[in-house]
Parts: C-alpha cells; structure tokens; sequence
C-alpha cells in the first residue's frame, strides 16, 4: 500500500491514540512537576466591641483568580516525587540509618504509601499470573478429556468469570465471603472462630484478592490453551507413541513446545493486565489492608481535595514501571523482527 | 484421530479430569447462582446472622413480605435509586463507543495488514505499548485538561475517551483478522479499476464481518465494564451502571440498603450472560485470534 493511502486509513485511529493515549501522558508529565497553588490568605481585623483582634482569612476570591490564571500550579520541578507520599529518598535514608535488621527496614518501607501500594501491586502481578497460567493450563487439559457434547456448555459456564464486570465480580465474592455470608460464615464454623473476619486481617485480603485474581483470568488462559490443544499436530504425538514415548513425554515434548508460543502471548496480556489492578480494591472494600498504584492515584483524584500534582507523579512512576514490565517482551520482539528483515 | 490418543486414558485419570472440571465449574458458576437466588431475598436473609441456609429457605422474607421471594431489592435499585438512568446511559456509551471504535479500528487494521513498511511494525509495537498503559493513570491526565475546556462529566467525552482507550486492542485484532483475508482479493479489485477505498468499501467490507463482529464484541465489554474511565469522568447525572453501583456501595451501606445494590449488580450481569449465550463462539475465535499471531 502506498504511504498515502496508509496515511488516510490510518489517520483517525492514530489521531484518537495520540490525542487521548499519548497527550495525556504528556498532560501527566506537565502536572507532576506542578503543585496547586495554597490558598491565599489575607489579614483581616474584626472589632468586636471590646477589642480589635486580626486573624487570617481564606481569600477565596483571590484563590480563585490565582487558580484561574495559573490552571496547572506553582512550578515546584521534582519535589512530588521526592516527597514522603511517593519514592520519598530522605525517610528511607534515615531509615536505612537507624535499621536494626533488614526486616525492620522492610517493615518501615511498608508504612509509606507508595511502597506499600507498589508491594501490592508487583505481588499481585508476579503471583496472579503464574497461578492464571498453571489453572488455566489444567482446565483446558481436562476439558480436552470430557466427551465432545460437553464442553460448549463447560466452556459457557468458564466464560463467566472473565467476562463479568471485574468490579460486579469482586463484589459477588465479597458478599460471599462477608462475615455474614454463606462462605464468611461456613469458614468461621470451620476454624470454630466466630470472629475470623477474612476483611479484618491484612494476610487474608491479599489472599483473598489473589484468589480473586485468579478466579477472574483463569478462563482467558483456559480458553487460549484450549484451542492451542485442538491444533497439537496428530502426527507428530503418533510418532511420538510409536516411538514409545509414555503419556508425560508425550505432553514434555509434543504438547507443551506446541503451546509455549500460547504461554508467551497469554503472560504478557496478563501482566499487563494485573499491573492495573484496581477495581478489586474497590469492590472488596480493602483499601486499608492492600492498595495499588492504580488506587492510590484514584485516591488522589477522587473526593473534594484533587491532588492532581500527586497523581500525576504516582501515575509517572506507574508509567516507568508498565515500561520495565514490558521491556523484555520488546527487546524480544525487536530482535526477531531484526532477524526477520 | 483425537480419540485413538484419548482412548489411551486410564480409568483414572478420566476420574480425576471429571472432577476437576465438575470442581471448576462450581467455582464459576455457584457465585453467581448465589447472587441471583440471594437477589430475591432481604438482608437478613442474603447475610445472614444466624444461619446461612435461611438464604436458601428465606425464613426472614417469609417473615418481613409474607412470600418466598422479593423484588424489593429490583424496585429500589431500578424505581427508587432510578437505576434506569444509568441503564440508558450504558445503552448510549456502549452503542456508540462500539460503532465509533470499529469504524476507526477497520479502517486502520486494514491499512496496517496491507503495508509492508517498516513503520507499520512500529505502529503495531507502539499500540501494544499504549494497551499496556494502566487507565487509571490516563485518567490522571484527562482530568485538569477536561475541567478546563469544561466537558468533564458528559457522556459524548467519555465516549472519546473509551473509544480512544480501546483503539489499541482493536487494531491488533482487526489487523489480524484481515491478514487472513487474501490480499489477491482487494488488488484484483484495484487491478479492475478500482480505487483503494473502493476495493476496501466493495471487496473487503462484505467478507469482513465475522472479524468485525467479534471485535466489537471485546469492544462492547471494555465500555461496558470499565470502572476506573467511567467513575472519574462522569458526574453523577449521567453515570452508566458500573460507577452507578460503585456508589451505591457508599450511600446504600450506610442505610441499610445492601439488597439495591445485590440487585443492581444481578441485573448489570443480566446482559453479559445473554451476550455470552449468544456469541460464545465468536468470543472463544476473538481470545484466540491475538494468540494465533503468538
């Protein structure tokens, strides 16, 4: 196709990209090295009729008209991101200092807000996508072994997990697992403890979001191996048995080669996906045990008070670390579209 | 020839695959048979204090409305909270972010599946890096912008935006979709006479559709599931369903009325299960089609 032509056809896909992706990674940029400006504070002296005393006074009108002219702020350069809410240098030196042990570091690191959603947020990436991968692998092989007049229906009913709105689904397993609930209940009648509350300790919310992870992108993978197991070539699993290969060397050798390609493609969309992690916070209302750097920027935009300084660098960081997640999965791609040319 | 390597099954495992699908299948679907039977009944019930099977007897709805089931829960979520609203506004989003997005993505995957330049392959590479951008942290940008040129809180800005959002994907899965559809077809078009547009609007439009079909499949769940787009750029007006329950949680926990938002979140799944009803198989081909490419 000439460049013209693909100018054309390509122009308004690429136009809402660039608009709507790209500016607003440049808009984000621009925010975080600005902070709203303070209110503006004027002296006002009110006589009563014993005495005259001065106290300060929001001038909203000024504030207002500051706010006005200067949309984005008071310049303040690195300053956000160096702060105590976000990658906060000086307390971790300070405590690097005064450290006894590495766990108490550890431990202190947790206490400020962005480590502790970062810590959620890489645990729940680097565990939820294995388990997705390692479930979804299991379903699809034994979904491959029930008869044929089975599994539309196996596959319909798997669907559903994925294709619920994730915050509809947490919020279907929080009313289950509620204290109140059949599942919250019948766990405290097994533990004999009626007030194991799985909401109350921090261990149990991650778990119970990683479970949740799980639960939701098992059936992505199922789906995807599924399919990779209907194209296994025949041919190549019969020489396999006449050449004697037992059951598990069939699978080591003939299946798992043919469906690593599906592993690959099925890990990336995955990370990148839990990357953003967000909505089960919400529904799971566990925001004071577990929150992700998707939260903590919601945080920052939602309510009165819209610190949009502090969530335009918390979104710079998250940025650079969807660059990390993805660089080996690029360097990779690159290489082999260098061999293919 | 599948059945000559499965008939070399063991009893046993047979038995032990059985189960694991028997196991799976009630992990999927026993949430939300809970939730739909738990719908029909009071708080009392559906959490209940002191014995869960009241949920399945509903001894405390028999007690509260005299029958074995309510709708309460349906007429305060839909009547009293006018659920209805945000319903018409989720029709809205999804119908036009579904049309827009094809439009655009068909016309562009078709451009990137029939150049052989090397900056389609940087265009595809940085779609994939752009579907990898967390939402939450365009909203970030959207948010000060939009407040100034004063369209925050609508709904045809919030339609931009998720068409926007969903370009990436859709070019991935449209552009895979038309490498399949022989290039002979539209250049023997062009070699009649044809123009680009016309080859593209004559030839490939009328074979295209089963791509386009499930593209817009994937399409209509991004709109129709986002939370994190739809929560921060719409106001409390004009919110569609998932931000709409989003706030329920706030006020309806406060007052007790936990059963509105059981009910609002069954009848938003409503919908997708009909959808997966209807398309499975082209959802199934749609989850497969990225993965083809590897």
């Amino acid at each position: 196709m000439p460049h013209r032509a693909f100018f054309w056809f390509i122009l308004p896909s690429a136009l809402a990209m660039l608009l709507f992706i790209a500016l607003p990674i440049a808009s984000v940029i621009l925010q975080s090295v600005h902070i709203e400006h303070p209110k503006v504070m004027t002296e006002v002296e009110t006589c009563g009729p014993f005495n005259c005393t001065t106290e300060l006074r929001v001038d909203t009108e000024a504030t207002a008209e500051l706010r006005k002219a200067q949309p984005l702020g008071k310049f303040i350069g690195l300053e956000t991101y160096l702060n105590r809410n976000h990658l906060a240098f000086d307390v971790l030196k300070v405590q690097w200092q005064e450290r006894d042990g590495f766990f108490s570091f550890v431990r202190g690191l947790y206490n400020l807000p962005f480590y502790k959603a970062l810590t959620f947020t890489v645990a729940y990436t680097f565990i939820v996508t294995p388990l997705v991968i390692l479930l979804g692998f299991c379903i699809a092989v034994a979904v491959n072994a029930i008869p044929k007049i089975l599994r539309g229906s196996v596959i319909f009913v798997s669907l559903l997990p994925m294709i619920v709105t994730p915050l509809i689904g947490s919020l279907v397993l929080f009313w289950m697992v509620d204290a109140n609930g059949v599942l919250g209940s019948a766990i405290q009648r097994l533990f004999d403890d009626p007030n194991l509350s799985l909401k109350a300790s921090p261990f149990l919310t991650w778990i119970m979001l990683f479970v949740y992870g799980v639960w939701h992108s098992a059936p992505f993978a199922f789906v995807v191996f599924y399919a990779g197991l209907q194209t296994v070539p025949q041919d190549t699993l019969e020489s396999a048995m006449i050449d004697g290969a037992s059951r598990w060397e069939r699978i080591r050798y003939v299946v798992l080669p043919h469906l690593a390609p599906l592993v690959t493609f099925v890990a990336l969309i995955q990370l990148m996906d839990n990357f953003r992690v967000f909505e089960p916070i919400v529904g799971f209302n566990a925001s004071a045990s577990a929150t992700s750097l998707s939260w903590i920027i919601f945080n920052d935009l939602f309510g009165q008070q819209q610190l949009f300084g502090s969530a335009a660098a918390t979104s710079m960081l998250t940025i650079l670390g969807v660059c990390i997640l993805l660089m080996p999965v690029l360097v990779r791609t690159w290489r082999q579209y260098k061999v293919v040319q | 020839m599948e059945n000559t390597v499965q008939t070399k099954q063991s009893p046993l495992l047979r038995l032990i695959l059985g189960a694991f699908v028997i196991i799976w299948i009630i992990l999927a679907a026993f949430p939300f048979l809970w939730t739909l039977w738990g719908s029909f009944k009071v708080e009392a019930d559906f959490f209940s204090k002191v014995d869960w099977s009241f949920a399945l007897s509903g001894d405390r709805t028999i007690a509260e409305t005299g029958s074995a089931f309510t709708g309460a829960g349906y007429y305060g979520a839909w009547v009293q909270e006018e659920f209805w609203r945000a319903a018409i506004n989720t029709l809205i989003v999804t119908f036009f972010v579904v049309i827009i997005s094809l439009t655009l993505g068909t016309l562009g995957g078709y451009a990137l599946s029939r150049s052989s330049f090397r900056y389609t392959f940087w265009i595809l590479i940085a779609a994939l890096v752009f579907r990898a951008m967390p939402h939450m942290t365009l909203v970030s940008g959207y948010l000060l912008p939009f407040f100034e040129m004063n369209v925050w809180g609508i709904l045809p800005t919030t339609i931009v935006v998720l068409v926007a959002i969903n370009q990436p994907f859709t070019l991935w899965m449209l552009h895979s979709f038309f490498l399949n559809i022989p290039k002979d077809l539209d250049e023997s078009a062009m070699v009649d006479g044809c123009t680009r547009f016309q080859a593209f609007r004559h030839v490939i439009i009328p074979v295209m559709w089963p791509g386009v079909i499930t593209t817009g499949l994937f399409s209509f769940l991004l709109a129709y599931n986002d939370f994190a787009i739809t929560s921060m750029l719409l106001s409390q007006d004009n919110q569609t369903m998932v931000p709409k329950i989003g706030s329920f949680l706030g006020t309806t926990q406060v007052q007790g009325n936990v059963m509105f938002a059981v009910a609002a979140v069954v009848s938003a799944t409503a919908p997708l299960f009909i959808l997966v009803l209807l398309f499975q198989r082209q959802i199934v081909s749609g989850l497969t089609a990225g993965a083809v490419k590897g």
